[in-house]
């Protein structure tokens, strides 16, 4: 009976790369289910009819069990869940590890909505443009509780942890709408938090992309609250003898603390710098950085990120790839530099990021629009 | 019942005059009782009272559910009532129903004990649970708690506005009673089997309580820990699991689950034990594989403990910690699946009769094979990430707990209910019964498996409309399972009260409980047993005249 799950009607569209694989491994078990339940459910019925009392207290046969029969049935099913164990792993390391290249969304969840943005600075509430065929990496957190990004039509779902950012990754196969949902119990009106993700041919998205507000980008914003918000500049940007932190070049790296261990510069490691910048003071600085606790936004840390995170690829001149142009981006150098964040006003944003029709194959260097995605760096610092 | 070996006797008669429900009959006498089979009883009736409510609330879910608006109930009375649903069920109906009740009932017994090594703490156990459940249930007449029975972090702690602390601490000191009981039961079977009951001769019922007392003892700490941590996050603000003052909330999890995982052998061990007598009495044959059983449940509990991980594979563990976790869930899948399959066995070449507790025992096979294979789709990595969270994972649970534990519950009760109450209930409608359940619950539960591939999220008070018509489906399912759950309900009561007086081994069976009278008397046997016999062991040697007692069977009685 389990067979009714593969009713077409009642199965679940199939919109991301891995999807098939998920697909792939229900069937497997369903295969197994289904054998071992009929096959059990029609011993046992054949049993039940062939066995019956045939007269009252007869007794059955002395049998008393058997070793032979009992190592068979432990390793058959055990030899079973390894290859179970084995095609679920295989998944599931598909699933969570975000390819190198991958075009960068943050999203930040509440009670009880989505709030996403894309690096070139578009905002969405509860909905989710994204492009097909390119590989799409969401970075999420939370302002209170614990949340969930699930989009079944992609097979992939991850709690969104308060504290932390966690991550997911798909590649939309599928132009279309797709429910998303928040799949962790969050309070009131959680069955209320979701919406849609919509995923558009590239030429489309661009379209949309052309069409909306931006705003400022990420790293825009971040670099705003750096240098006049939250004045992280007057000791992080100070040249030769600041007093904080040297920031170019820190993402990615290997940072040494003062309690000797060495961690991987990633966005958790600057998120937890901001917000408590005691618990992993760098070797060679004193513990003299106030925290920022209370005083920035899930968002705005997000945006601090990003602009930490930019530092770094410009100085590599590292491509500026951006949710606007295409997955062959990264390996294309593209010469913007850290320079044009502090050009770029919000008035050049929405006409350079304006569709173009010759977009698919190539990709486009002029986009001044320096957003945070530097995926080849981001994709080898979180593994 | 002159000499020890005459507990031969297929129908001991005379009966003693003053059995255990007849010695003594004021209010006292029960509310102060040491006696485990009055203590059991006052378990029956308060259990059952939690059972039913639990019921009331799941009933309420599904009508809800019956369209994709919140229009039956808002979202804020939606969450308290999955959540009332959730904490009554798994605290104050699953986790005490077969042992307390059933176990505390027949495990002396079984074992020729004249009662549990400690009475007054099985008392005092009783009283903890009705502590805890009062408590609770005043928190919830007050406006319940909306959490989820899992008490996520930091939503419990820092932004719910239930009454979360009131039911954590019903929770806090029910978890005692359950822990006394462990205990209780632990040393019992240690210390008190009669002459002769060696540890392989012990039925499985007991077995598989011995390995439920463990995971009930070593267990039920840590939440009763995790309770205090979250009182101290709550209430004086010392950061634990909340990040903004400091915490951790996956730390919580991993409390939770490390305790809230062995719960769920908590509540399918006894269960199994049940049908392991169920399979092997109705078959008339010795239970196949009994060693490989016994040590599956032992397995169980054991592995148990290492698998809290599971739950949390989207949490944002460690992808490693997730490929340890799962692993581990494969390997505990191994002894369950033993289980089932000398189960099976047991019925190759039996003398089966289709009495209703075999049928209870037979659909609890079925039921529970589709629960733990489901349970092995959830331990598949790559899987669970897209399951998680869904209604996959609940119709899985409810596959386990009420397709298992439930009915296993059900089943005992009716096998032993003879023993229990003296009286024999309807066969007619304890069938139809029994088939009304089986079929109302797959109905209800399964296209819920369907709706979790779809997609459809857990705890959604309003939902797509693309779902409605399996949600439909669903909760018509409930209905006839809420009819299938009444029928029993108003046969065994009447029984009580107009039913014929029961033999005191109606079956023929071999074990100590049914060498004694029904009901028994309050020091369950006029001398201690020796036992000569294995468990199932239903030749003549073991002193089961079956000549004589189809002798008696063919002179009309009933």
């Amino acid at each position: 009976m389990q067979q009714n799950t593969s009713w077409v009607p009642l199965f679940p569209e199939q919109a991301s790369s891995f999807a098939w694989q998920v697909d792939g491994l229900y069937f497997y078990l369903l295969a197994i289910s289904a054998f071992f339940t009929v096959g059990i459910v029609a011993a046992i019925v054949f049993f039940f009819v062939k066995y019956r009392a045939k007269e009252k207290f007869a007794n059955g046969a002395e049998i008393h069990g058997s070793i032979a029969l009992e190592t068979v049935w432990s390793i058959i099913p055990f030899v079973i869940a390894m290859t179970i164990f084995l095609g679920g792993a295989v998944v599931y390391y598909n699933q969570y590890r975000p390819p190198a290249e991958a075009m960068e969304i943050y999203v930040v969840g509440k009670q009880w909505m989505w709030k996403f943005q894309h690096g070139t600075g578009q905002r969405e509430i509860n909905e989710l443009h994204v492009p097909v065929g390119r590989n799409v990496k969401l970075t999420m957190t939370t302002e209170d509780v614990l949340h969930d990004v699930y989009i079944p039509a992609f097979r992939t779902k991850a709690d969104v942890v308060p504290g932390r950012y966690s991550t997911i990754w798909f590649n939309a196969t599928k132009p279309g709408k797709y429910h998303l949902f928040c799949a962790e119990y969050c309070g009131l009106n959680h069955s209320g938090m979701g919406g849609w993700v919509y995923v558009m041919e590239q030429r489309d998205f661009d379209n949309w992309l052309g069409g909306s507000v931006s705003g400022q980008t990420p790293v825009e914003a971040g670099k705003d609250l750096f240098e006049n918000k939250l004045g992280c500049a007057s000791c992080h940007a100070g040249g030769k003898d600041q007093r904080g932190a040297v920031l170019e070049g820190l993402f990615g790296s290997q940072v040494k603390l003062t309690n000797g261990q060495t961690v991987t510069a990633d966005e958790e490691y600057i998120r937890n710098s901001i917000i408590n910048p005691s618990g992993q003071i760098v070797e060679g600085y004193q513990p003299i950085m106030p925290t920022f606790k209370g005083q920035v936004t899930e968002e705005q840390l997000v945006q601090l990120v990003a602009y930490v995170k930019s530092l770094s690829t410009n100085k590599g001149g590292g491509s500026m790839t951006t949710g606007a142009t295409s997955s062959t981006t990264n390996s294309s150098v593209n010469t913007t530099s850290g320079g044009n964040m502090t050009n770029s006003g919000a008035g050049n944003t929405n006409s350079l990021v304006a569709p173009r029709a010759d977009r698919g194959a190539t990709s486009q260097g002029s986009n001044p629009n320096a957003p945070p995605s530097e995926p080849e760096t981001t994709g080898k610092k979180n593994n | 019942m002159e000499n020890v070996n005459a507990l031969n006797i297929g129908n001991i008669k005379p009966e003693p005059k003053v059995n255990y429900l007849t010695n003594g009959t004021t209010a006292r006498s029960w509310l102060l009782t040491k006696d485990h089979k009055r203590i059991a009883i006052l378990y029956l009736l308060t259990v059952s009272a939690f059972f039913a409510l639990g019921g009331v609330y799941a009933s309420l879910i599904r009508l809800e559910l019956l369209t994709p608006e919140s229009d039956l109930l808002q979202s804020a009375t939606y969450n308290r009532v999955f959540t009332q649903h959730g904490v009554i069920m798994v605290f104050f109906f699953l986790i005490p129903s077969i042992p307390a009740i059933l176990g505390n009932f027949l495990i002396p017994i079984m074992i020729g004990a004249k009662d549990l090594a400690f009475p007054r703490i099985n008392l005092l156990s009783w009283y903890l649970y009705m502590a805890g459940g009062g408590l609770t249930l005043f928190a919830l007449l007050q406006g319940g708690v909306d959490t989820g029975w899992t008490f996520y972090t930091p939503y419990s702690t820092t932004f719910s506005n239930g009454y979360v602390m009131l039911v954590g601490l019903g929770i806090f000191i029910n978890g005692f009673s359950s822990i006394l009981t462990g205990l209780n039961f632990i040393v019992t079977i240690h210390t008190m089997r009669a002459p002769g009951m060696t540890w392989f001769r012990m039925p499985l019922f007991v077995w598989a309580h011995y390995a439920t007392s463990l995971v009930m003892i070593l267990g039920t700490p840590v939440i009763a820990v995790t309770i205090l941590l979250m009182a101290l996050e709550r209430l004086a603000h010392v950061g634990i699991f909340d990040p903004a003052i400091g915490g951790d909330p996956i730390l919580f999890q991993h409390l939770f689950w490390f305790y809230s995982h062995p719960a769920v052998y908590i509540m399918i061990l006894p269960g199994m034990g049940v049908v392991s007598e169920l399979i092997s009495n109705f078959s008339r044959k010795k239970i196949f594989g009994y060693e490989f059983i016994a040590f599956s449940s032992i397995a169980i509990a054991v592995f148990g403990f290492l698998v809290w991980g599971h739950h949390m594979f989207v949490s944002g563990q460690s992808v490693y910690a997730g490929l340890v976790f799962s692993f581990l869930t494969m390997v505990v899948s191994v002894p369950s699946a033993i289980k089932v399959f000398n189960w099976g066995a047991t019925l190759y070449k039996g003398s089966i009769s289709y009495d209703t507790p075999m049928l209870y025992g037979l659909f609890f096979i079925g039921l529970f094979l589709i629960g733990g294979l489901t349970g092995v789709f959830l331990g598949a990595l790559g899987l669970t990430v897209h399951l998680t969270d869904t209604y996959f994972i609940v119709a899985h649970f409810h596959y386990v707990m009420v397709g298992g534990q439930v009915l296993a519950y059900l089943g005992g009760l009716h096998y032993w209910w003879s023993k229990i109450t003296g009286k024999v209930y309807s066969e007619f409608w304890s069938k139809i019964a029994a088939i009304i359940i089986f079929v109302g619950f797959n109905l209800t539960f399964f296209p819920q498996f369907i709706l979790g591939y779809m997609g459809m999220p857990r705890r959604y008070a309003s939902y797509p409309p693309e779902f409605q018509v399996l949600n439909i489906f669903s909760t018509a399912g409930a209905s006839i399972l809420a009819i299938g759950l009444i029928i029993p309900l108003i046969y065994l009561t009447y029984s009580i009260f107009f039913g014929a007086k029961a033999e005191s081994n109606p079956w023929m069976l071999p074990g100590l409980e049914w060498r004694t009278s029904s009901p028994p008397p309050t020091e369950n046997f006029e001398q201690t047993p020796i036992v000569t016999w294995e468990a199932y062991e239903f030749g003549e040697e073991n002193g089961l005249d079956m000549e004589e007692a189809r002798r008696e069977i063919l002179a009309p009685v009933v």
